[in-house]
C-alpha cells in the first residue's frame, strides 16, 4: 500500500473506511516489511523523547549554545500558571512546550526532527497541550503522530522541508500542517478535514523566510516554533468547526514549493537577510562563529 | 525514488541543535568508528565549507568526535565528548580549510588509527535532514548512503569479483539494494560496496575473504542501536 500524494491518501481512507494514521501505519508496514508492535514501539520512544524536552525547560532553563536563548519556556509557562494567559491554556500550554523543544535543541539536547530539527517544537507543542488538556491516552496520542507522519512524508516527498531550499514555511510551515492534520484527527475529525486543515496552515506560512541570526538554529527559529503551534491549532479549529478550504492540500504543497525556489538565497538559511541582516540580529552573534 | 519512511518524517531522534551539522556529522564518524572495527587511539578532522565556519555553534565537533566513540545521534554524551575522549586517551585534532570551494558545503575528512593499528581515511558529506553520503575511502571516490547495512570489500581490480561476491550474497540469502564497484586505475585497489537488506553471517564474511586478492571484508550494521 502506497499513496503519492494527497489525493490518493483521501481515495484510500475512503475505500478501506479507516483514517489517515491507519493508512501510514500500513504503508510503513508493507514498505519497511515492519510490524505495529514494531512501530509503536519506535513511536513511543519518540513520544518520551519529546515529552522530555517539552517539559525539562519549565523548570530547568538551559542556556543555548551560541547564547542567543533560554528560560523563554519557562516564562511563558509561569504567565499561565498565574492565570495571565491572554490566548487561553492550550495554546499558551502549547507555546511553552514548543518554544521549551527548541531550548533543548539549541542547547545539544535531545529532541526529535519533526520534521527537522529547526522545528521540532511544533508538533510535540501541539499534541502535548492537547493530551494535558482533554487527558488523552499515550496510545492515543500516536494516532496524531502517525497521520502528521503522513502530512510531512507527502512534503519531503513532492516539496521540500529543507529552510536551505524553501525557507521556514517549509520547515515551521510543514510542521504546522503536520500538526493541523495529527490535531485534526485526534478531536474527531475526517481525513478530508486533516487535509484542509494541513492545507490552510501550509497557507497562512507561505513565504516564511529562514533567516536565522549568526547562522545558528536559535533565534527566531524558537520564536517561529511558537507562531507554529498557534497557527496550526487555529488551522484545526477551522477544520473542527467545518469550514471549508478552497486549495487542496496537493496544490498548496505546488504553491509552498514554487514559492521556496523563488525566494533570494540570502532568505534561505545563509544569514544573510531578514531578521539575520539586521543591525540588532548582527551586534547579537557578536560571539558568533 | 527512495522509501521516505515515518521516521524520517519524525527523526532522527537526535541531539540538537542541527539535523545537517551535528546529527550528519556525528552519523559521518559513526560510520567511520563501524569500519575501523577497533575502538579508536588517533583521528584526526577536516572540516570544509559550512563545516568549518559554523561547527562551533552548532556542535559538530563534539558530535564527530562522539561517533568516533560509537554514540549514535541521540546519545546525550555527545556535549561532554572532548572530556569523554580524554579519559579514553584518544588523541584528537581538528583542522579548518577555508578555502576548498569545490566540495559539497558539509563535508568532512577523518582520518582514523585503531588501538590495534589499523588506520584508514575517509570522506563524508552530511546532504541534508541527518542524511549522509560517503564519498571517499583512503583517497577512492566511492558513494554510499549509509542508510542500509552495508558490505565494503577490498580487493584487487581483478575479473571474476563482482561475480564472486553476489554469489557468496545470494548463497548467504542476502538480498542486494545497490551494489557499485570503484577503482582507482585498471588492476589497482578496488572497492566493491554493496547495500543490503536484514543481516549477513559470519560465514557469508568469511567466504567472501577466501578467494584470492580480497584484502579486507568490512560489514557496517547501520540498523544496530536503534
Amino acid at each position: 500500500m502506497d499513496f503519492k500524494n494527497a489525493a490518493e491518501l483521501l481515495i484510500l481512507c475512503e475505500k478501506e473506511n479507516c483514517p489517515i494514521s491507519e493508512i501510514m501505519k500500513r504503508r510503513e508496514c508493507d514498505l519497511a516489511e515492519t510490524t505495529n508492535e514494531e512501530l509503536s514501539k519506535r513511536m513511543h520512544k519518540a513520544l518520551t523523547i519529546m515529552k522530555k524536552a517539552s517539559t525539562e525547560p519549565l523548570t530547568n532553563p538551559r542556556r543555548s549554545m551560541g547564547g542567543l536563548l533560554g528560560g523563554e519556556a519557562r516564562l511563558v509557562n509561569l504567565h499561565r500558571q498565574e492565570g495571565k494567559s491572554i490566548c487561553g491554556n492550550i495554546l499558551s500550554q502549547a507555546i511553552a512546550y514548543a518554544m521549551g523543544v527548541l531550548e533543548v535543541n539549541s542547547s545539544m539536547g535531545r529532541i526529535v526532527a519533526a520534521p527537522t530539527a529547526g522545528s521540532s517544537g511544533v508538533v510535540p507543542g501541539v499534541f502535548l497541550a492537547l493530551q494535558k488538556e482533554y487527558d488523552i491516552s499515550d496510545e492515543k496520542l500516536l494516532t496524531a503522530l502517525y497521520n502528521s507522519s503522513a502530512v510531512g512524508y507527502l512534503a519531503m516527498r513532492n516539496a521540500t522541508v529543507a529552510g536551505a531550499v524553501g525557507g521556514c514555511q517549509a520547515e515551521v510551515g510543514v510542521a504546522s500542517a503536520m500538526a493541523a492534520s495529527g490535531a485534526v484527527e485526534l478531536m474527531g475529525g475526517k481525513p478530508a478535514q486533516c487535509l484542509d486543515a494541513a492545507s490552510t496552515a501550509l497557507m497562512n506560512l507561505l513565504g516564511l523566510v529562514c533567516d536565522p541570526v549568526g547562522g545558528l538554529v536559535e533565534y527566531p527559529c524558537q520564536y517561529r516554533n511558537a507562531i507554529g503551534v498557534a497557527n496550526a491549532l487555529t488551522a484545526a479549529e477551522l477544520a473542527l468547526s467545518g469550514v471549508k478550504q478552497l486549495i487542496p492540500f496537493d496544490e498548496m504543497l505546488a504553491a509552498m514549493y514554487h514559492v521556496g525556489r523563488r525566494l533570494a538565497p540570502e532568505l534561505k538559511e545563509t544569514a544573510m537577510g531578514g531578521c539575520a541582516a539586521t543591525p540588532a540580529g548582527c551586534a547579537a552573534c557578536v560571539g558568533c562563529e | 525514488m527512495s522509501f521516505i519512511s515515518m521516521f524520517d518524517v519524525l527523526g532522527p531522534n537526535m541531539v540538537g541543535p542541527s539535523s545537517s551539522h551535528t546529527a550528519g556529522a556525528c552519523s559521518i564518524a559513526l560510520i567511520a568508528r563501524k569500519m575501523l572495527g577497533e575502538p579508536v587511539r588517533q583521528v584526526a578532522f577536516t572540516l570544509y565549507g559550512s563545516f568549518a565556519k559554523t561547527y562551533r555553534g552548532h556542535g559538530t565537533d563534539r558530535a564527530l568526535l562522539g561517533g568516533i566513540m560509537g554514540f549514535a545521534t541521540d546519545d546525550e554524551r555527545i556535549p561532554s565528548a572532548y572530556a569523554l575522549a580524554e579519559e579514553q586517551g584518544i588523541a584528537y585534532d581538528f583542522s579548518y580549510n577555508h578555502t576548498e570551494t569545490e566540495i559539497h558545503p558539509n563535508t568532512v575528512d577523518i582520518q582514523l588509527t585503531g588501538i590495534h593499528g589499523h588506520a584508514f581515511s575517509l570522506r563524508g558529506e552530511s546532504v541534508g535532514g541527518g542524511k549522509i553520503r560517503i564519498s571517499r575511502i583512503n583517497g577512492i571516490a566511492v558513494d554510499f548512503s549509509g542508510d542500509y547495512n552495508t558490505l565494503i570489500v577490498v580487493h584487487k581490480d581483478r575479473i571474476g569479483m563482482a561475480a564472486h561476491i553476489t554469489k557468496c550474497l545470494s548463497e548467504g540469502m542476502v538480498n542486494i539494494a545497490f551494489m557499485r564497484l570503484f577503482r582507482e586505475a585498471k588492476g589497482d585497489a578496488a572497492y566493491s560496496i554493496v547495500e543490503f537488506d536484514g543481516t549477513l553471517s559470519k560465514d557469508v564474511q568469511q567466504k567472501i575473504k577466501e578467494k584470492k586478492d580480497v584484502d579486507q571484508v568490512m560489514v557496517i550494521r547501520i540498523q544496530e542501536g536503534q
